[in-house]
Parts: structure tokens; sequence; C-alpha cells
């Protein structure tokens, strides 16, 4: 099965889409230069109505990818996910509010993609991990690809979804590299991932942990050192905030009595904050240990590379926090 | 050209329907009968209707808060537009958007939006949307003087122009946005000068003028049509009645005088429409008489519809979250 880098599977489900359907287009800033490495090429195959670099105006040309989404577009807007704040009145007030002011009228197959940095020396203004702010926001799906696979079969089902999608693409997730099978070798030709389906990452029997986005691959780092304790995690991932899988995360839980999550955002009002309270009111009875979160710390993220790695989580911290649920 | 009598003759209609409607509007809100904000457009109907009158039924069009107007020029069925407006679900968007959210997709109404210049952005992308897909439709965004310093206008204007998009920037400079004179927060003479900073054509036209609205409209679409850009057009007007109603405190703030509104009220849009049709022999006044008669059946049928639509069902409240 080919290996292939996270970057290259977007890239790869993004051609194949504007391929498929000729609504399909790419919008952003210097996408054609394909800075973030998801874009190369595309402009010399789709040309200048369907790879558009914009000038830096995200409120703007949120609003313009919304607007076309209204009328047969099906737009896939490259960002940021701190230039999200720039666009918020176009993605909260129209995006995620159109469909349902409208009493079902409007359809909004708007796609973006944005890369999540942060632990890499950029400093609080290009560090926002804000998946929890869009999953309290109804009407938007949230989706973290935490590997190729994911990326490319999450991507390729987001941009045929009829409803405003939101792809965060985690940085330390779009480092790694992993199998994605061809499309002569899947059953119907091409690789869709459906929305809200958690995926078991790794059995276990002692404790549950779910990680969001980077999460995931903290909690494998650490499942490696539990195992040699004798420890035996479960480690789901929940590949889509929006919708979310309670009933694999519910289930594990009944079987393992236990729960840890792992979130690189911050820790008020997090996914982790509300994973925790779903099992906390729905599989309460199976707890044998209070519920830990392994989250962001609640302050802004510091340039200095002696404070930074302090905010988030670790596969130490998650190490601790499962024998903490051990007792 | 000018518009011939059926053209000019519709335009009055849709007045007059924009007229009663506002006034039913004012009547049911102050009665209680209408709950939360509405904004009516009296005084401006000149704008919508003469813009609208040169549109097509597949171009698009997006509007702001004050959002009665547009609709109904465009075309838009008034029993759903009240129905709206007491939150029934015979309404446009069932009961879900209210005053502020008007919307009628199958007439090419993309929505009316709370949030001052949101649809500006919105109706650039329609406009992108007809390059892309070959297709000859036009958008046209109306917002105000308030919303002509949000980023979101000045965006826009830019990529519109950049991209060479069949869009229509149509301001209805009414002067105050809430309390405050553009005067005050427009950097510019008037909002039409800054269409050079963006390389397109500014027109300057009188908002209570529904011919000359529509004329210099016209030529704008047919630019748009050919390929030739957008245009920002600021039509000067006035509304005669506050911001919105129930907000008690604008009502007693001495943000305009008397005086001004008086000298406005002569220039009803209306009136001064019907003279043109009347001193130039293209209708009688029994003619315009007829019309208006009509038009206030209209409304007055719209509220018996608004009022026996049923309200929506409580198991309605999830649903159109999702396509």
């Amino acid at each position: 099965m080919p290996i292939m880098t996270y970057m290259a599977a977007i890239a790869e489900a993004t051609r194949e889409e504007m391929e498929r359907d000729e609504a399909v287009y790419l919008m952003g800033e210097d996408i054609r230069a394909s800075i973030y490495g998801a874009s190369a090429g595309l402009h010399a195959i789709f040309g200048d109505d369907r790879v558009i670099d914009t000038p830096l105006s995200e409120n703007g040309f949120f609003g313009a990818a919304i607007g076309s989404s209204l009328v047969g577009q099906r737009p896939i807007v490259e960002t940021v996910t701190s230039f999200f704040w720039v666009g918020m009145d176009q993605m909260i007030s129209q995006a995620a509010k159109m469909r349902y002011m409208f009493g079902g009228q409007a359809t909004l197959p708007v796609t973006w993609r944005a890369r999540m940095f942060y632990a890499r020396g950029a400093a609080a203004h290009h560090s926002d991990r804000n998946y929890n702010i869009f999953m309290s926001t109804p009407g938007l799906k949230v989706i973290c690809p935490t590997n190729p696979y994911d990326a490319k079969g999450l991507m390729k089902t987001a941009v045929r979804d009829n409803n405003p999608c939101l792809i965060f693409e985690d940085g330390i997730a779009i480092s790694s590299r992993g199998e994605v099978p061809a499309n002569e070798d899947l059953p119907g030709g091409e690789l869709l991932v459906p929305f809200g389906e958690a995926r078991i990452v790794r059995a276990g029997t002692d404790c549950t942990v779910v990680g969001i986005a980077g999460g995931v691959a903290h909690a494998e780092d650490a499942a490696k050192v539990l195992e040699q304790e004798g420890i035996s995690i479960e480690i789901i991932d929940p590949r889509t905030l929006v919708p979310l899988d309670k009933q694999t995360i519910l289930t594990s839980v009944e079987k393992t009595g236990r729960l840890v999550v792992v979130d690189p955002a911050h820790e008020v009002c997090s996914a982790a904050s509300e994973i925790s309270s779903i099992v906390a009111q729905e599989a309460f009875w199976s707890l044998q240990a209070p519920i830990m979160k392994v989250a962001a710390e609640q302050v802004n993220v510091p340039y200095s590379p002696a404070l930074e790695p302090l905010v988030y989580p670790t596969p130490e911290r998650v190490i601790n926090a499962v024998k903490h649920t051990m007792g | 050209m000018p518009p011939e009598k059926a053209a000019l003759m519709q335009m009055l209609e849709r007045m007059w329907r924009i007229r009663i409607f506002e006034e039913a509007v004012i009547e049911i809100h102050s009665s209680g009968e209408l709950q939360g904000p509405a904004h009516p457009y009296i005084g401006e109907e000149a704008v919508a209707v003469g813009a609208c009158a040169a549109l097509r039924d597949t171009d698009y069009i997006a509007g702001n808060h004050r959002s009665h107007g547009h609709p109904i020029a465009k075309g838009g069925d008034l029993n759903g537009a009240m129905a709206e407006l007491l939150g029934k679900s015979g309404g446009y968007c069932k009961g879900k958007g209210g005053s502020m959210h008007l919307a009628d997709f199958s007439i090419g109404i993309l929505g009316e939006s709370g949030i001052v210049a949101s649809s500006v952005p919105i109706a650039t992308g329609a406009a992108l949307a007809a390059k892309q897909q070959r297709k000859d439709f036009v958008s046209m965004v109306f917002f105000g003087d308030g919303a002509s310093n949000q980023g979101a206008c000045h965006e826009s204007m830019n990529m519109a122009s950049l991209w060479n998009l069949p869009v229509i920037f149509l301001c209805e400079n009414n002067q105050y946005a809430i309390t405050t004179s553009y005067k005050n927060s427009v950097s510019v003479d008037h909002v039409s000068d800054r269409a050079p900073a963006y390389n397109m054509p500014g027109v300057l036209v009188d908002g209570q003028d529904a011919i000359a609205v529509y004329e210099v409209t016209l030529q704008a679409v047919e630019r748009a049509r050919a390929g030739e850009g957008p245009t920002l057009i600021e039509a000067l007007t006035y509304r005669f009645e506050d911001h919105s109603l129930g907000l008690e405190k604008v009502r007693d703030s001495p943000y305009r005088s008397d005086e001004e509104v008086d000298e406005w009220r002569k220039r009803d849009p209306i009136q001064l429409h019907e003279k043109a049709l009347t001193s130039t022999a293209v209708a009688t006044s029994e003619e315009c008489d007829a019309v208006q008669a009509r038009a206030r059946a209209d409304v007055a049928a719209a509220l018996v519809f608004a009022r026996n639509s049923p309200y929506p069902e409580p198991q309605e409240l999830f649903e159109d979250m999702w396509a």
C-alpha cells in the first residue's frame, strides 16, 4: 500500500474532487504557489477560475465562498486557524446560520481547510487550536484528521457534504506519513471516510483515552510506556467532533471504567470538557475514577522555547493522568 | 430608452406594496402583535423598486436589516413575508428568520441580513459563481451608508473589481446609521466617491426617483452582464421613520431635526413617481389610485393569511439545521 504524507493525501483528495465535479474550486492566499503543500500544480490543471489566489481579506473571501455556494459552487477555502478569527463574522453569522435562518432554503457546501500550527515557536497569534469554538456553534461540521488516510478520506467526504465543514490540520498530524490505499485497490474505487465514526486506534482494557487532533499521537506514545508497566489503554480518535460518535466513547468507558481526554486546545469549554460531560452524564455508573482532562494550560501561547512546551499535553502528562485514574 | 408603461406601473405597484406593508407592520408592532425589531423602509421605496426593475428573475439580490422592501421589490409574495414577520410556518423561512432574515431563493432573494455589511461578500460570491459557471446572471447587494464603512464592504469591492465580477453594489444612503450622520462617519463627500479607489464606476443618483434609479442600475446591470465588472451606485435617500420600531430612545434623540424630516417627506418617492406618470400622460390618477387600492387589498389579504397561518410545531425546532 502506498505510503504518503498528510499533505500529499490532502492534495490528492483535492485534485480528485476537482476532477470529479467542476463546481469544486479552491481559494485562499498563496495557493497557486502551494506554500502549505496542498495545491501544487492545480492551477496549471484547473485554471484561473478554479484555483484562486485571494487578497488578504478573510472576511471578504470567506463570504464570497459562501455566496458562491448558495448558487451551486463547492468551494474549498484554504487558510490558517488563526485567520478564522478575521473571517469569523462570515463563518458564524452566515455559514453556520443561513440554512436554519432561511427555513432550509440555503445549501452551503463550503469546506474550510485550516493549518493548525502550534508547538513550533509561532507565538500567540499563530498557534490557535480553536475547533472548540466552532464545535459549540450549531450548523458547522468540525473535522480533525490525525493521519494521511483520514485526511484524504474525510476531506473527500467534506467536499461532498452539503453543509459547511471545517477541517483542522493539526501541526503534529501533518508531519505524519502513513498508508493510503490506491483507488484501484478500494471496493468503490475511492477513499471516503464517513463523518461521525470514531476510530479505535488501539484496543485496551484499563482506561479509555480519547485523543483530539494531535492528542492522539501523545496517547499512542503514552500507551507504549504504560504497556511496559502492565497498563492497557484503549485509544479513541473521534475523527469528527461534529458530528461526534458518542457511542464508541461510551461503549469503551463502559468496558474500561476510566476516561482521560487529551486535547491540545485550551482546557476551558474545550472538546475535552464536552466529552467529559457526556461521559459523566451518560456513563456515570460505569466510572471507577474521576475523569481526567489533559489539555492546554489556560494561558496564551508564549514564544520562548523554554515556556511554550509547558502549555500543551505531552505523553508524560497523559501517562500521569492515566495512572491517576488507576489510583 | 425609457421604460414602458407596464414597467412603470409595476414600479408604482411595488412601491405601494412596500409602503402599505410597512404601515401595516407599524400598526401591528404598536398593538403588540409583532414582536422584536423591525426596520421600516418607508421613504426609500424608489431605491429597491427602481433597482430591482432592472433585474431579471434569474438575477440575485442580498439585503440588510431594513429588510422588507427588497424582497417585495424583487417580486416576493406578501403573504409569505407577513407570515414570516409573525413567526408563522407559512412564512418564507417557516418562521425561523423573522423580519431581518426574509429570503426566497426561488426568485433570487439570497436573504436579508442582520449583521451590517455581511451580505456584501455574499453577493460578491454569487457573482463569482456566475463567472465560474459562465452564466449571465448578475447579483446586487443593498447596503447602507453605515455598512459602507465596514471592512467586508471594502474587501468585497476590491475583490469584485480585481476579478471583474458581475455585481452591483447598491448603497442606500439614507444618511443615518441609527443616529450617526454619514457626514460624521464617511471620509468622503459621498460613498460613491470611493469607487475610483476600486477601479470601478461610481454613480450618485437621486434615491427618491424610481426611474432615475432604474436607469442607472440598468446601465450597471448591462455592464456586468457584458463581463465588464462591478459598479458602485449610491442612491441618496431618507428613511421617514426612525431606525427601528420600538426604539423610543432614538425617537427622543435630537439626531435629526423635524424640519429636515419634513423637507424630505416632501420628496415622497411614490408621489414623485405618480407625478411623473400623470404629468407625462403615461397614466391617469385614477389608474394610479387603482394600483394603490390593489396593493392595499393585497396587504390586507397578507395579514389575514399570516394570522391564519399556524405557528411552527415544537418538533420543527430541530428541522432545517443540516442539508
